[in-house]
């Protein structure tokens, strides 16, 4: 343990302009550039985490977006956010970082006695003991594991940053800025393709960031800079830091997330923190460049055990060295340049470990120019030390056999730099693609082929290409293809030559050490704590398939998603099975590919911007005269206008009393309104409707009923004939958009040669309904140009007047089964309208009236809705059999008749009141007296000013044969039972004499 | 997923709303009970090219036929539904 930071090199890091930072409770000074990690990393803090279950200290191994086991919560209140990846958070002044998983404190895990527990917590604990105790056993255990096991807490309190989304387009889009993916955007841009380029970490150049190799002469970093440069100053070429490409879907769609405030302590007034894109692409290039790949041995998961390449990156791009005396164990050449590297950025690497009995002789000379030693034939065996390395035990092993061959020796060392090969980065192309293909050469799995929809092509080392001139060649001949199939001329560019040749990363078959005498832990999965032995574990308890060890011992599901565990994953099973890693298979990567913020997904449609709001005109009167207003999907109606101290109740009753009494007004405006015009409209109306529809007069309305294809009854309204070849069809406001989608439908397929056009109206009326006795009065006291005496204007009868100088069209209908009005006019005219109609009311005490007051009077009218309505009755449960025409044919007509829809034992409309003189319970099921059986449920309650009792709609099997019947109304939930008695639905006025008078 | 509608160009299917098979064809209203069932009730339920029905909701309200594999997500071909068909070719005829 003993990090430090390097004297020279770190060249992300400005050493003129130090930060300060907070890390568990402590302020740190880093410089501006630096990752949380690498600036932890110089200061010698190592031991960060703890894991997920047995709470073992962890420390930082990647330098990526890939780190399984660095993972912190940063900020606080609002902006909390847990498992941050360490190497990915770029530190700020104010920081303030906070370990996880730790209780009491990262000193004290009073939980890391989990570790001595360790068989219990094997693969499968959580199933075996909590699935075999039932539902009772989980719930009376989860909160328990819940507090011990958590990863990291989000905040509970409200997000106070804004996040957004947008769209891009590309006709080529790179993924990854290495050198693959800077070739392949070179030659797409100099041709002329537009271009766009993502990358997920701050600075483009991916691994060339760290490499020691030249390009065409001058320093790989260099020759980066200077591409990026080019890049940026050509004006097709967008280039995104900060920005992961989380999945690739059909058609070239493409989802990245932007960081956009990430690296500041909080965003700017008019930033936001994230946005997500939607990108559309013409082609997609994936140099989404490799992972090295951890080895799986004893206390391969303490802090101050990294990655080899990663070492190389905290020293060449933070100037931060792993430690005075790292161990460096390889199972490639890969290994040997890292730390051939390392020595040259100033970190003294004194012994390589590597368990092939020969190297290349080429770097074993010059290991021994360097003076470090090299043990072939050699591994580490474990390493001790708990919260940091203290030194590795050495010892011989067999390639073949798999094995130790004996005890080995101690030697102190501080860290261990491991490269176990390198996986091609193949997540977003499994995404979207075939089968990979396993490569025994790299053992690893390569790129399979684009599904049919999606066109990518991988290059680089995410397509097994590692040397690093041939990489270019690979991401300029990916660049090439993709803009010719954009549709773009290629330019051809000459390939930079690279010095010196890369090393070779085939590596021996050597990814786990098997402890001697099976002690010791040795993590695949770190994040998860899933060990070499829990897989061996669930091999015998019966996981052959791939899909189902990860369900069972949850490997690679931890927040890196199998990016480090899923190769060593596989090469146990595949061991375990006695069968070819190939046959094994591998698990699909699904998106996303890094985990998105939620609020990145909800853009700007979070709080009153959740959903579109859609307001009558007249909404604002209805507001500054104190209504209480009610969301019914996207509308927002008035529900009452309580006078003050009045409850609801009191207030439905006073409105529904005065309606039936007197007048009063209501806004119909989110009534759905259809425009039916054209020569063959009667003829098609006739089709939808159930009820003849050819012979209504102009003037005249009509009510119609309107059946799914089924028989089953879908919507009813009034439609009112303006003209000869003009209606004006209503819906219910729930159906409106989707009545007219279905006739629309009808129209366009099924009776194409009908001369009628469809057109939404909704938004274009404003309507309100004029009801009570008084109510013509009203009117009459307001509308000009418009006979409405009761010989002039019948039921049913429509016509156009004014109010003032604005025209109106009014139809006589009634909803409430008073005599009623409905009036019209253009929604930019509702509200003047609406006040002319109140002004003119004064005299007859007239009150406006909500939505709660009008299902009272619908209620006592026994006029059905969507809760009568929905999606199971006929018109004939409904007491609307009349209208279904035995004269002609019509949209569900024909299933009308068939024998479930015909049966007696149907559910059927019919009224309740109770007994015990209190309110009923919609969603109560009726039974009859004794009996638990339901016969049928309630629909809709009130009180009914008009009969002073409480009733209600319902359904109930032979409904209508069975007024005058006492059931019982039982609502279980509430324990609740409720004597009713069964009554016709008309319970006021059955013979409609106050609407029609 | 993308569909090119005929009237409005290529657009994202979210403008669009999938109204069902577009293969069958809708019955006279006065068929009878079984052609009806049929029509309603009796689905193939094809794994790849299969002929569907989208109301472009969004844009235009035309009803176009399409013809998309349901594994590939793949559009093979997309032309507009019986009224509109001939509106269109009209208008583009003069
Ligand atoms: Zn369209």
């Amino acid at each position: 343990m003993s990090a430090y930071r390097l004297a020279e090199n770190g060249h992300l890091i400005d050493r003129d302009k130090p930060v300060s930072f907070r890390f568990n409770g402590q302020t740190y000074s880093g410089f501006d550039g630096d990752t949380l990690a690498s600036a932890l990393l110089a200061q010698d803090v190592q031991h960060i985490a703890a894991s997920f279950k047995y709470h073992r200290p962890r420390g930082v191994m990647t330098a990526g977006s890939q780190e399984p086991s660095g993972v912190v919560t940063l900020r606080s209140g609002g902006r909390q956010e847990p498992n941050c990846k360490a190497p990915e958070v770029e530190i700020c002044e104010g920081l303030d970082a906070h370990p996880q998983n730790v209780w009491p404190s990262l000193g004290f895990d009073i939980q890391a006695v989990n570790g001595l527990l360790s068989p219990i917590f094997a693969a499968g604990f959580y199933y075996k003991t909590f699935f075999e105790a039932g539902q009772t056993g989980w719930h009376f255990f989860e909160r328990f594991i819940r507090r011990a096991a958590g990863m990291g807490e989000a905040s509970r309190l409200p997000d106070p940053d804004r996040y957004e989304r947008a769209n891009g387009f590309a006709d080529v889009l790179v993924v990854g800025s290495g050198a693959a993916g800077l070739a392949a955007a070179l030659t797409a841009a100099r041709s002329g393709a537009k271009v766009l380029m993502a990358e997920e970490a701050a600075h483009f150049g991916g691994g060339l960031l760290a490499s020691s190799a030249t390009i065409n002469g001058v320093p790989a970093r260099q020759w980066c800079r200077e591409t990026v440069l080019e890049l940026t100053g050509l004006p097709n070429v967008t280039l995104m830091a900060r920005t992961a490409i989380h999945g690739l879907f059909d058609d070239n769609t493409v989802g990245a997330l932007e960081r956009v405030a990430d690296h500041k302590a909080q965003p700017e007034p008019h930033e936001a923190r994230h946005r997500h894109w939607t990108i559309h692409a013409g082609q997609i290039v994936l140099a989404t460049g490799a992972f090295e790949r951890p080895m799986v041995f004893d206390g391969n998961d303490r802090p101050g055990v990294m990655l080899a390449s990663a070492a190389v990156q905290y020293a060449a791009c933070y100037g931060v060295a792993i430690g005075r005396a790292p161990v460096v164990m390889t199972n490639n050449d890969s290994g040997y340049q890292s730390a051939f590297d390392l020595r040259a950025l100033g970190v003294p690497i004194a012994t390589i470990v590597d368990p092939r009995d020969t190297v290349d002789p080429a770097l074993l000379e010059q290991a021994a120019s360097l003076s470090v030693t090299v043990r072939t034939g050699h591994v580490v065996a474990s390493v001790s030390g708990r919260k940091g390395v203290k030194g590795v035990r050495i010892a011989p092993f067999d390639v073949r056999g798999g094995q130790l061959t004996g005890a080995g020796e101690h030697l102190e060392a501080d860290a261990v730099l491991v490269s176990g090969g390198w996986t091609p980065n193949i997540n977003l192309a499994s995404q979207a693609g075939g089968k990979p293909a396993f490569d025994a050469e790299l053992q690893a799995f390569l790129p399979g082929a684009p599904r049919p929809n999606v066109s990518f092509v991988s290059c680089g080392s995410a397509a097994g290409v590692f040397d690093l001139q041939s990489a270019l060649a690979s991401g300029q001949e990916a660049g090439r293809s993709a803009t010719e199939k954009a549709g773009v001329k290629p330019l051809t560019t000459p390939t930079p030559t690279v010095e010196p040749t890369s090393p070779d990363v085939r590596p021996a078959a050597v990814f786990d050490i098997p402890p001697r005498r099976g002690k010791g832990k040795c993590f695949v999965d770190f994040q998860h704590d899933v060990t070499a032995s829990d897989i061996a574990l669930a091999h015998r308890e019966g996981y052959v398939s791939v899909e189902h060890l990860k369900r069972y011992t949850t490997l690679g599901m931890a927040i890196d998603q199998g990016k480090n565990a899923n190769m060593n994953a596989l090469t146990l099973m595949a061991r375990a099975q006695d069968r070819p890693i190939e046959e094994v298979g591998t698990t699909r990567f699904r998106p996303p590919y890094v985990p998105l913020s939620l609020g990145a997904i909800a853009g700007r449609e979070t709080g009153r911007q959740f959903r579109p709001v859609r307001r009558s005109p007249i909404h604002d009167w209805h507001v500054s005269n104190d209504a209480v207003m009610l969301n019914t999907g996207p509308w927002e109606r008035p529900r009452y206008y309580p006078k003050s101290g009045e409850t609801i109740t009191e207030a439905y009753i006073r409105e529904a009393t005065t309606v039936r009494k007197g007048v009063g007004m209501v806004d119909v405006s989110f009534l759905g309104k259809i425009d039916v015009q054209g020569p063959d409209a009667a003829e098609f109306l006739n089709r939808v409707y159930s009820n003849a529809f050819l012979k209504l007069p102009v003037g005249k309305a009509r009510y119609g009923l309107m059946l799914r294809e089924d028989g089953i009854v879908y919507d009813d309204g009034t439609t009112w004939r303006l003209s000869e070849h003009q209606y004006l069809m209503t819906t219910t406001t729930a159906n409106a958009a989707l009545v007219l989608a279905k006739m629309e439908y009808w129209h366009a397929t099924a009776w194409p040669e009908l001369r009628v056009k469809l057109t939404s109206l909704t938004d274009q009326w404003a309507g309100m309904a004029v009801a009570g006795p008084d109510s013509r009065a009203v009117l009459q006291a307001v509308v000009t140009d418009l006979a409405l005496g009761a010989e002039d204007f019948g039921f049913m009868a429509v016509g156009n007047g004014r109010i003032g100088d604005i025209p109106v069209t009014i139809a006589r209908l009634s909803f409430s089964g008073e005599l009623a009005y409905e009036v019209f006019t253009a929604s930019h005219h509702g509200l003047a309208v609406w006040e002319a109609i109140m002004a003119a009311g004064q005299d007859f005490d007239i009150i406006p009236y909500g939505t709660e007051a009008l299902g009272t009077l619908r209620i006592e009218k026994g006029h059905v809705t969507a809760t009568e309505i929905d999606g199971r009755t006929t018109a004939d449960d409904l007491g609307l059999g009349g209208l279904c025409s035995k004269k002609k044919s019509f949209i569900g007509s024909a299933l009308l008749g068939r024998e479930a829809l015909l049966e007696n034992n149907r559910l059927q409309l019919v009224g309740l009141v109770s007994k015990e003189s209190r309110a009923l319970l919609p969603g109560a099921h009726l039974t009859a007296s004794g009996s638990s059986e339901s016969a049928g449920h309630v629909t809709a309650t009130t009180y009914s000013p008009a009969l002073e009792r409480y009733i209600a709609l319902g359904l109930l099997r032979r409904g209508r044969e069975r007024h005058g019947e006492t059931l019982t109304a039982r609502f279980p939930l509430r324990g609740d039972t409720h004597e009713i008695e069964v009554v016709n639905p008309v319970f006021f006025d059955p013979d409609g004499s106050r609407m029609h008078g | 997923m993308r569909i090119g509608c005929p009237v409005c160009g290529d657009r994202d299917a979210h403008e669009f709303t999938y109204q069902g098979d577009g293969s069958r064809t809708t019955p006279p209203l006065d068929a009878d009970q079984d052609q009806w069932f049929a029509h309603v009730y009796e689905r193939t339920n094809p794994m790849g090219r299969h002929t569907e029905c989208w109301l472009h909701t969004g844009g235009c309200r035309a009803v176009l036929i399409v013809e998309r594999d349901t594994v590939t997500h793949e559009i093979f071909s997309v032309r507009l539904a019986g009224a509109q068909a001939a509106i269109h070719d009209e208008e583009a005829g003069q």
